[in-house]
């Protein structure tokens, strides 16, 4: 198969659900609000993609980003809690560091048992998928946190912010985000790194990369971008919740497989993520709107990532010698 | 095709062949591409019933896409093929296996987890009421024709030796009845003893009347076991059956296209300074403790059968396995084994080549720029990390255009590239890299001649230059071309390094088999 073909793929796709729902959907599906909705729906599965990019391009998966979504919005609450009013400029700042950290934390123990000990990332993710949900519900001695109101909140709102800034800033920094991680697997050694790692192990070793540090790098990456996410969550919600984003993170594997990531490691790409984010959000909202019940639309999206993962292994006949 | 030898023994039944009689296997024409790469492009081959016929020829010449296409596991584009005299288009490896053409291959396609039974048996098992039912009987039959009447047919496949291994994949071809055995280099990694009890098996398998094509890259030993030769290369035949007493270098000269003596490039002998020194240097649990020093501009040849430990020592001088033992000198700094490192080789200017390019050399699915500087990003980043991508695409043009690279430029991923191209990539690297000292692990395997021949050019101009080699390789001719002194290993004890004139292949043989000198 034609390499255009992979890195073309998603976009159509995004196009072509986008067209067929504007036929399908009353006159507001195309408007400029639902559009802004669809991009702010996209926002928390594509900052949890983004990150998950590292980890697929790398050969690995993390199963485990759901649960660290959850971790950083009851941290986040907390967090807020701490304050007394009038809340201090830094404290939600503070949160934010709290939640992308919390996220990195999970991360690098995912890539630390990983690398020292040779596990099946599935299996290790599968693992801490469960112990960070403990975790999550522990800290939020199993209920919902509320927390004070900060401009945190305003993060997901469609129409927030002041006009000249259009969308959600939630938005923004998807997009700001997706051009950095975009030049991060260009332009860095690390990057190159990255590739080398899933393509193919014992090469990179050979070459003297030092392969157990990138893992534990990469799988932090995905962690703190996890952790991002999850701040984007608690702001969705304006509150912590242990129960959040169950199944999420295949939600997030999903979009970075769709968007040209193949689970067998050195291939993807941080602007296919995104657009396998999008294409997600649109697949619902579209849905949503056009009044498909519910049911239909697990069908079709199942479907689109079967559609996806086959044209990769297509990819992978093709290129065999 | 255009071979100096223009297939003087066709053949058929002019033969003095007491076996004569109308072929078990015809094959004409066949040609098979892999994308750009045409791995067959007009193999012939005749096979009689009762007859090792050796199929001989270099690394890439198409022997083993040959197999595959007789074994069912490929198609062929084009070309005829005949089998008992039916047209031979077996649907799948299964087929193949039923209609009496077995396959034993080189990686042996076994289940380690079951025991030999159920391996012999393997998609060929009787049920009653959907329970297993025991044919122990029949594999002990087959495994008593083989010689092996003292192999189990309970014990775990997982927990045999290579070499019961490789008799349990041939009990496996006459259970199923097989009328033409085709097997892939299987003395490669077998011990001297075995080989001799492989050669016994093969000889009752003859008396039953079945053929067997045998590909092998031991001359020596295709003389003792064939009845007749022919040979690839470059995905033709360029001699069809020739007789079992062929002089060796005829058949060489068949393989290689040339005179075995124009294809390596003049060597001079302008040694420097010692660069490495190894003292006592056990590289693996059971090795003898090896000495090992290393010039300038030296080119030193590391021989031994496959298993015997070549890769091993190449491996921990370059710490990618941890040495057991032993001191080592590089540029005067004596450094101890324990400790030895990776990172601390390459630190120390060691560089490495696999031999095993497609699972640890390269990573195919990556770009040949990515793949050639991956050892050497540090130099194309600034501070920051940033890669000056540039200055890059820059450093791996030169190399591509030093080493006659063929490829659709810098961005093509290394799988699309024929054998010898990929290997230029593995030793770019090298070259983009600042080691001076190279530790080459059979540097030409699965390269055709042509590229063969150029690597010999790049290696001989790199030591002229003052870079240290050491190569390790099994083919003996290429050592004897390229080297200008040698080592043997025997299980794991090195020969001392001598000259290559004070080496024939006799005494390279007879350290290889049993460690002494001849």
């Amino acid at each position: 198969m034609k390499p255009g073909l992979r890195t073309l793929a998603p976009y159509l796709g995004l196009a072509a659900a986008y067209l067929l729902f504007s036929l399908l959907a009353p006159a507001a599906f195309h408007g400029a609000y639902n559009l802004k909705t669809i991009l702010t729906q996209s926002v928390i599965v594509g900052i949890g993609a983004l990150g998950m990019t590292f980890v697929i391009i790398s050969g690995g998966i993390d199963l485990s980003v759901g649960s660290l979504i959850a971790c950083a919005t009851v941290l986040l609450a907390r967090a807020l809690n701490l304050g007394h009013e009038p809340l201090p400029g830094w404290l939600p700042w503070a949160a934010l560091a709290a939640a992308t950290g919390c996220g990195a934390i999970g991360g690098v123990l995912n890539g630390f048992i990983t690398a020292r000990f040779r596990l099946a990332a599935f299996i290790v993710t599968l693992g801490t998928m469960q112990i960070y949900r403990g975790g999550a519900k522990w800290l939020a001695a199993e209920q919902t946190v509320t927390a004070p109101a900060t401009w945190l909140n305003g993060l997901m709102e469609v129409d927030a912010g002041p006009r000249w800034l259009w969308i959600a800033p939630g938005v923004w920094l998807l997009l700001a985000l997706t051009a950095a991680v975009a030049v991060v697997l260009r332009y860095t050694v690390f990057g190159r790194h990255v590739y080398a790692l899933g393509s193919n192990e014992a090469a990179a070793r050979l070459c003297g990369v030092p392969v157990a540090l990138r893992r534990i790098q990469i799988y932090a990456l995905g962690g703190a971008f996890a952790g991002i996410a999850g701040a984007m969550q608690f702001a969705n919600l304006t509150l912590g919740d242990p129960t959040a984003a169950e199944g999420m993170e295949l939600d997030i594997v999903a979009a970075v497989v769709i968007g040209g990531g193949s689970l067998r490691g050195g291939e993807g790409r941080a602007a296919g993520s995104l657009i396998g984010a999008l294409l997600m959000a649109v697949l619902r909202n579209g849905c949503n709107m056009a009044g498909i019940p519910n049911y239909l639309q697990n069908i079709v999206v199942g479907a689109i990532i079967i559609g996806a993962v086959g044209l990769d292994r297509l990819g992978a006949r093709g290129s065999r010698a | 095709m255009v071979g100096e030898l223009s297939k003087p023994h066709l053949s058929g039944p002019h033969l003095n062949e007491p076996r004569s009689g109308r072929p078990i296997l015809r094959v004409l024409g066949v040609k098979k591409a892999f994308g750009a790469a045409q791995a067959l492009r007009g193999a012939d081959l005749e096979v009689l019933p009762g007859e090792i016929h050796a199929l001989v020829g270099e690394n890439g010449a198409g022997k083993s896409t040959l197999m595959a296409i007789l074994g069912g596991n490929l198609r062929p584009d084009s070309g005829d093929i005949a089998f008992r005299g039916e047209d031979w288009t077996p649907a799948g490896p299964a087929e193949a296996r039923n209609r009496g053409v077995s396959l034993v291959h080189q990686e042996l396609a076994l289940v380690p987890h079951l025991n030999v039974e159920s391996n012999v048996t393997l998609g060929n098992e009787k049920a009653r009421f959907g329970f297993a039912r025991s044919q122990a009987d029949r594999v002990r039959a087959a495994l008593e024709e083989l010689g092996y009447a003292d192999l189990d047919p309970g014990a775990r496949v997982g927990s045999l030796g290579m070499a019961e291994r490789q008799i349990v994949e041939i009990a496996r071809a006459l259970f199923h009845d097989a009328k033409l055995i085709l097997m892939d280099e299987p003395t490669s990694s077998l011990p001297a003893r075995d080989v001799e009890r492989l050669f016994a098996a093969l000889g009752r398998l003859k008396a039953r009347g079945i053929a067997i094509v045998y590909i092998s890259h031991f001359l020596d030993e295709v003389a003792r076991v064939a009845d007749r030769i022919s040979v690839l290369r470059d995905g033709a035949t360029v001699a069809a059956g020739l007789p079992a007493d062929t002089p060796t270098p005829d058949i060489l000269q068949a393989m290689v296209g040339r005179p075995v003596a124009e294809i390596f490039p003049p060597r001079q002998g302008n040694l420097g300074g010692t660069v490495l020194e190894a003292r006592g240097w056990v590289s693996r649990p059971g090795a003898a403790p090896a000495d090992l020093s290393l010039r300038k501009g030296q080119i030193l040849g590391l021989a031994g059968l496959v298993g015997s430990g070549r890769s091993a020592l190449l491996r921990s001088l370059y710490g990618l396995r941890r040495p057991v033992a032993g001191s080592l000198a590089i540029g005067g700094e004596a450094e101890l084994a324990r400790g030895w490192t990776l990172e601390r080789a390459r630190a120390s200017g060691i560089g490495f080549l696999s031999e095993d390019r497609k699972d640890e050399g390269l990573a195919l699915g990556l770009s040949i720029r990515a793949n050639s500087t991956l050892g050497e990003l540090r130099r194309f980043a600034n501070a920051a990390g940033l890669l000056r991508l540039d200055a890059e695409a820059a450093a791996v043009e030169t190399m591509r255009t030093d080493l006659a690279m063929r490829s659709q430029g810098i961005e093509q991923p290394v799988g699309e590239l024929s054998g010898g191209n990929q290997q230029k990539v593995a030793l770019g690297r090298l070259l983009l890299g600042d080691a001076t000292v190279w530790l080459l692990d059979e540097p030409t395997r699965g390269v055709d001649v042509g590229a063969k021949a150029e690597i010999y050019r790049l290696i001989a101009a790199e030591a002229a230059q003052g870079k240290a080699v050491i190569w390790a390789g099994s083919y003996l001719p290429e050592l004897f071309g390229i080297c200008d002194s040698l080592a043997v290993l025997h299980r794991g004890k090195l020969s001392p390094i001598r000259p290559i004139s004070a080496w024939s292949e006799a005494t390279v043989m007879a350290w290889a088999a049993q460690g002494v000198h001849a």
